[in-house]
């Protein structure tokens, strides 16, 4: 059962399975389209968010980064839905009922309002027309930002696949760490760095709630919490811990020098998407392994008798 | 959550492996009835399972099971020389009583029949994926060359016109069985008594129970052994049974990110 060469973190579970073959089929969602709407849209949520309060505050160069941002983060993670589509040309279809138990209709049904929403904002920012409506809109997509930011963790939870599914409570918060430190990073890397106050914070807020979270997903959940923790996965969330801390570390450091501050901005963005993509793939090694699958249910089967 | 008719009696299979002889003739039918196309020639090296498993080109799948068993000897006690022992069965969607894919599917593509059966319609499906992951014994599946989901329709198109599905008319033993869910039941429960009664002291209902994690299924299965000997989950629930908690976890970490960025902003200017 050990493979290659990995240190075992639990012994080797027994358990009886059909020729060693997956019970569950993996998600046919695609890499890089999927992970990559999980981040962009954390992006763009907190971004919307920060682009609002930064408006009421009377901060215009915050405020410019961050609608500009959410717009283009918005557009770009419609675009990788869209594209993972198996007929792309039925995107429509997802408008077409509204289901509660659906996290991708619901998803559906914010991202649309969301994403028009921050591209008007966009617009009127950079053409400078319309300043009071745009402020009512960036307003709106402001208060949708923070949905934008943890919807997607539903979106995995709410599957068979044991590494998501077991997460569904630290999921959430991890998101809501990763979608924080990445608008702070965009922040970061844009603004001028006597302007960059609201972006540290939110940054160390972000980055305390990412890393709490993953401390309780990885340990928690027996042998379900192991792809967390193991493997090429566990490496890529290490570094995407690595760089998240040292983005919050180097903003400190960064308070006077811009280089310094842009460094941090690309050290939390990198580290957001590092996390989603270990995330999306430890759920894809728990759906391959019945272990995963038998382990589980025999413990609660057994537990219950 | 299933609404019946009260002149449509619930339908489904009741699938009893202790006959399979492991034939096929139920993989052949329903590729024949349902038009699914072939994935190619596959040998798997598996006794003699090629096709590994159900998804979006395998709506019947039968899976052989090679075991090693004790043979009893003249006198009736085990101690004779290893044998071996055939376990064969034909795996089928289960047409959950609570269907996660049809609860997860964001288009309604995916919907509860008159008969209680769990159907595709492939005009509306836009090939999201959802479904795949959703479904707690893997079933369904998303069809490469063609982008939308597929899987066992328990025949609906028959069923209209008031035949049996492919596979059970086909199956030369009854090892398939199709009917009214209640009556099936009783009959399983028959059976198991049984093959109990004459000592195959593993036989199992599988699926049967209507307070399980899926709420029962609407095809069940008589099994001579673990179900995941067979490749079944031991114990599948339904994901969207915890679908009220993940709501809330996201709704309060929704609340810490406004707060988190509201108070990032109310701090010093620089």
């Amino acid at each position: 059962m050990s493979k290659r060469g990995e240190r075992a973190m639990v012994p080797d579970a027994e358990f009886r399975s059909y020729y060693g073959r997956p019970i569950l089929k993996e998600p046919a969602w695609k890499t890089p389209d999927v992970p990559a709407y999980l981040f962009l849209g954390g992006l763009a949520g907190a971004s919307a968010s920060s682009a609002a309060l930064a408006d009421v505050t009377g901060r215009p160069a915050l405020r410019r980064i961050g609608r500009l941002v959410a717009a283009g983060a918005a557009s770009a993670s419609v675009g990788a839905l869209v594209h993972d589509l198996g007929v792309p040309t039925r995107f429509l279809n997802m408008l077409r009922v509204v289901k509660p138990t659906s996290p991708l209709s619901v998803g559906s049904w914010v991202l649309a309002p969301f994403s028009g929403l921050t591209a008007g904002v966009a617009a009127a920012e950079l053409t400078g027309r319309l300043p009071r409506l745009a402020r009512l809109a960036g307003l709106a997509a402001g208060a949708l930002g923070p949905v934008m930011c943890t919807y997607t963790s539903v979106l995995l939870a709410d599957t068979a696949t044991p590494a998501w599914h077991e997460a569904y409570r630290e999921l959430p918060f991890l998101f809501a760490g990763g979608a924080l430190t990445s608008g702070a990073g965009a922040t970061l890397l844009a603004a001028p760095v006597d302007q960059c106050a609201p972006a540290r914070r939110m940054g160390w807020v972000g980055t305390g709630l990412e890393l709490a979270a993953s401390a309780v997903m990885e340990r928690s959940h027996g042998i379900t919490s192991e792809p967390y923790r193991t493997g090429r996965v566990g490496r890529l969330l290490r570094v995407g811990q690595g760089l998240t801390v040292a983005g919050g570390v180097l903003s400190a450091l960064g308070r006077r020098r811009r280089w310094v501050s842009a460094v941090a901005g690309a050290a939390y963005l990198a580290g957001g998407a590092c996390m989603r993509f270990g995330v999306f793939d430890a759920g894809r090694v728990s759906a391959r392994d019945p272990k995963y699958v038998v382990v589980p249910q025999r413990e609660r089967l057994n537990g219950s008798r | 959550m299933t609404q019946q008719d009260a002149h449509t009696p619930r339908m489904g299979f009741f699938t009893d492996t202790s006959v399979c002889i492991g034939c096929k003739a139920c993989e052949v039918a329903c590729k024949e009835w349902n038009a699914v196309p072939t994935k190619g020639m596959d040998l798997l090296g598996t006794s003699y399972d090629n096709t590994g498993g159900l998804g979006a080109d395998t709506w019947r799948h039968v899976a052989f099971v090679e075991q090693p068993v004790p043979v009893p000897d003249a006198a009736g006690s085990a101690q004779g020389a290893d044998g071996m022992r055939w376990l064969m069965a034909s795996d089928v969607c289960k047409h959950c009583t609570h269907a996660a894919c049809l609860d997860v599917c964001p288009t309604g593509a995916l919907f509860r029949t008159e008969y209680g059966t769990v159907v595709v319609q492939e005009d509306v499906c836009n090939g999201c994926g959802y479904c795949v992951p959703a479904c707690p014994y893997g079933v369904i599946e998303r069809r490469e060359s063609d982008g939308r989901a597929f899987k066992c329709t328990l025949c609906y198109d028959r069923l209209g016109e008031g035949l049996e599905p492919a596979c059970a008319k086909a199956c030369p033993t009854d090892s398939i069985q199709f009917g009214e869910l209640d009556e099936l039941r009783e009959r399983a429960d028959l059976r198991l008594a049984n093959l109990l009664d004459a000592g195959e002291s593993d036989a199992r209902l599988y699926g049967r129970d209507p307070d399980d994690g899926v709420g029962g299924d609407g095809a069940f299965f008589l099994l001579l052994d673990e179900p995941e000997v067979y490749g079944l989950p031991p114990d599948p629930v339904v994901t969207t049974r915890d679908l009220p908690s993940m709501w809330k976890h996201a709704g309060v970490a929704a609340l810490t990110v406004a707060a988190g960025v509201a108070a990032s902003f109310l701090g010093r200017r620089s």
